[in-house]
């Protein structure tokens, strides 16, 4: 609970994130920029977590531990995507998501 | 009350014999499997004669009764459908006993000599063990199931050893026709089974065979096509009993089974699995007798236009085993024959007993013939009368045993083929006088035919001989004495007092007015057969251009094997399974196939929808939650 800023500020932010990563994960080429945007979605979700935990049951950490978990799962995930698109330049030589339109049918 | 339990070794033996040389024959000398077999045999042999001692000569009381010293349950379906395998022992299951393990015993000893140096010595011992264990399995059978399973085994066997001989092209197509011929008769049998077992409830021999049982009652009031239910029952197990014992149209299959080695043709094809046939209806005989006397006349008249048919054929036949096939042909109608005629319990009995009678002289008899044939065309190297001629200076033994069968066969006294085919005769004389005007005449062309096979063997034209024959092995002549002793004088055995149909004894007495007569045209036969082939002579040569068509039609069996091939080929094959096929083809198999490639076609069309593009899912995919999102809030939030 911060004194003089309410919940509505935090999910304000919050939502903005979210759909920032959202339209940066449609609309952008670059894939690393695609994983950007993947972790400010993932980044958003924490803060409601965190806020919600904070201001509706304060004596309770369950939102923490989620929070926690959630980096704990972006920072596998982002290796194993950064690993991938390693692999994808190696082949086609560019990191292009309209290039990487191989896995279909 | 003697305990019979060990009878069970007399089916087992061979068995046991048939898995040890099955399984481990390959890896001994040839000669060892042989021994192991026949010593086998010998031991089931020595069993079945005292168990017939035993049978007949200790437990005599009041007449025979059916004994089961073993009954096992072996599968158990239901509470009601349940099969059991067992010993059924009464007259005429110890008669072949005594019957299947003497011949069997006999062509054990005689193949040690005639295979020997045959590529395969081993399995061919394996499949006789095999042969013997099923026939007796059939023999002993409690009920009708067990025996379906041994009658089919059987007809394995016989599959096998007249396919003995796999690189040759005729053998291989002998087997195949005797396996389809048989099977397709076996349907009608399984059909029979089912059927009779339906109305009754029961498999086992003892509880139909009772005279005056009350099981018949539900079946009483079906009929189907014209025909009462058990008719139909009994007609089709008469089908089988008819493929098996080859009587007409089922008889094609056994002239082609001489393809197989000459033992064999003794064993399965003249004394043991052929009889299969008059055993069942022996064995059904009172269901016959008392639930439609009707289909035993049929079988009768079946009996008597094979006997007929098939001596007729066997007079022109220049193959001395296929003569002989068809001479078995025609002695098993005379079977058949005298089951029709026969009525049930003492003197009325009389067909039944002449029947069993004969099945027993004429497996002597008939075994005795096919080895002696064995020995001749094991010294001569050919099947074709035309090859042999005066032989009787080089095989004495086979030519004085040969001449024993021969007489036997055209029922001249005292052998054994005169006591049996006289009540035979006799029998038919009582109750069906046109049957046994046609037996009487077979009779005649029967001792014709045989003595034309003798004279032109043993008489004849001297033949010029490549390789001077040579009298058979000791091994082969000792079995040769042994039968021709059974066929001697085995008519001497009192069948009427052992061997009836309600297992009473009756006394019979010889009628001279038909005993008589059947020598008079038996001995015409002879006559006629000595005057044409006894010297070489054009005499026949001139009757055959006389009879013209008549010759060709019989020298070609009246056609039969082409009417059936013309059925099969030209009009079951063009007309009726042509167009299954093709509705199989253009129906069946094309609905299905449309089902397959309408998905697939569908498939093609909706695959653009992958395009491989991970923006446009996730846009895609974010569009949806957004629509789900909002549409839940939209129905479920509060307003």
């Amino acid at each position: 609970m911060i004194q003089g800023i309410s919940i509505h500020h935090f999910l304000i932010v919050s939502t903005l994130m979210f759909f920032i990563g959202i339209t940066g994960f449609i609309i952008r080429q670059n894939l690393i920029t695609i994983l950007l945007s993947v972790e400010l979605i993932l980044n958003s979700v924490v803060i409601n977590f965190l806020v919600f935990n904070r201001y509706l049951y304060p004596d309770q950490l369950q939102g923490h531990f989620f929070s926690l978990f959630i980096i704990g799962v972006a920072a596998a995930e982002a290796s194993v995507a950064i690993a991938l698109i390693i692999n994808i330049y190696r082949r086609i030589h560019n990191i292009e998501a309209d290039n990487v339109d191989r896995m279909k049918f | 009350m003697i305990d019979f339990s060990y009878t069970i070794l007399i089916p087992l033996i061979p068995f046991v014999v048939f898995l040890i040389t099955g399984l481990l024959g390959m890896k001994w000398k040839p000669l060892v499997s042989g021994i192991i077999g026949t010593i086998g045999m010998g031991i089931s042999f020595v069993l079945s004669l005292f168990a017939a001692y035993q049978y007949f000569f200790v437990t005599v009381a009041d007449g025979y009764h059916a004994i089961i010293p073993v009954n096992m349950l072996w599968l158990s379906f239901t509470d009601t459908l349940q099969i059991y395998m067992g010993i059924l022992l009464d007259p005429i299951s110890v008669m072949m006993l005594v019957v299947v393990t003497t011949v069997s015993f006999m062509v054990h000893i005689y193949s040690l000599g005639y295979m020997k140096g045959e590529k395969g010595f081993q399995r061919f011992y394996a499949f006789l063990s095999l042969f013997t264990f099923s026939m007796l399995g059939v023999v002993v059978s409690t009920n009708i199931f067990q025996m379906y399973i041994f009658w089919e085994l059987v007809g394995v066997c016989s599959f096998l050893l007249i396919g003995f001989y796999y690189d040759k092209p005729s053998a291989v197509a002998a087997a195949k026709k005797a396996f389809i011929v048989t099977r397709f008769a076996d349907l009608g049998f399984l059909v029979g089974i089912l059927l009779l077992s339906y109305f009754t409830g029961t498999f086992d021999f003892d509880k139909l065979t009772q005279p005056g049982t009350s099981l018949f009652a539900g079946i009483a009031g079906v009929s189907f096509l014209g025909l009462s239910g058990i008719s139909w029952a009994m007609v089709l197990i008469f089908m089988g009993a008819a493929g098996k014992s080859a009587m007409f149209p089922l008889h094609i299959w056994l002239p082609d089974a001489m393809e197989g080695p000459t033992p064999v043709s003794a064993l399965i094809h003249a004394a043991t699995m052929v009889v299969a046939g008059v055993f069942l209806v022996a064995r059904l005989f009172p269901i016959y007798h008392f639930q439609t006397p009707g289909v035993l006349v049929f079988i009768g008249y079946v009996g008597g236009f094979t006997s007929l048919f098939a001596a007729v054929i066997a007079i022109t036949q220049n193959d001395i085993k296929r003569v002989l096939a068809y001479s078995t042909l025609s002695q098993i109608g005379y079977m058949m024959v005298a089951l029709g005629v026969s009525g049930y319990g003492g003197e009325q009995g009389l067909g039944f007993m002449a029947s069993m009678f004969h099945l027993f002289t004429h497996a002597m008899f008939k075994a005795l013939l096919f080895l002696g044939a064995g020995s001749i065309i094991h010294s001569v190297h050919s099947n074709l009368m035309k090859d042999m001629g005066g032989l009787r200076k080089y095989m004495p033994v086979t030519h004085f045993t040969f001449l024993i069968a021969s007489l036997a066969i055209s029922g001249i006294p005292p052998f054994s083929g005169f006591f049996s085919k006289d009540e035979i005769l006799a029998a038919a004389f009582q109750s069906n006088k046109f049957l046994f005007y046609v037996e009487y005449i077979t009779a005649g062309i029967t001792s014709f035919y045989i003595f034309r096979l003798y004279f032109n063997i043993f008489w004849g034209k001297d033949t010029k001989y490549k390789h001077i024959p040579h009298e058979a092995p000791l091994n082969m002549a000792i079995p040769l004495i042994v039968l021709a002793l059974g066929a001697a004088f085995s008519g001497f055995i009192p069948f009427h007092n052992l061997v009836t149909s309600n297992m009473k004894p009756f006394a019979i007495e010889t009628n001279f007015l038909i005993a008589l007569p059947s020598v008079a045209i038996g001995l015409l036969g002879i006559a006629v057969a000595w005057v044409l082939y006894k010297k070489e002579n054009d005499l026949s040569g001139k009757i055959v251009k006389r009879m013209g068509v008549l010759y060709t039609a019989t020298f070609h069996k009246f056609y039969i094997d082409e009417i059936y091939l013309f059925v099969t080929k030209t009009i079951i094959f063009n007309y009726i399974a042509r167009p299954i096929a093709w509705f199989d083809h253009n129906v069946v198999d094309a609905f299905m196939i449309g089902i397959g490639t309408m998905s697939m076609k569908f498939s093609y069309k909706i695959k653009r929808l992958q395009s491989g593009e991970l923006q446009q899912y996730a846009f895609v995919f974010v569009a949806g939650a957004l629509v789900l999102g909002l549409s839940l809030l939209y129905f479920f939030g509060s307003h």
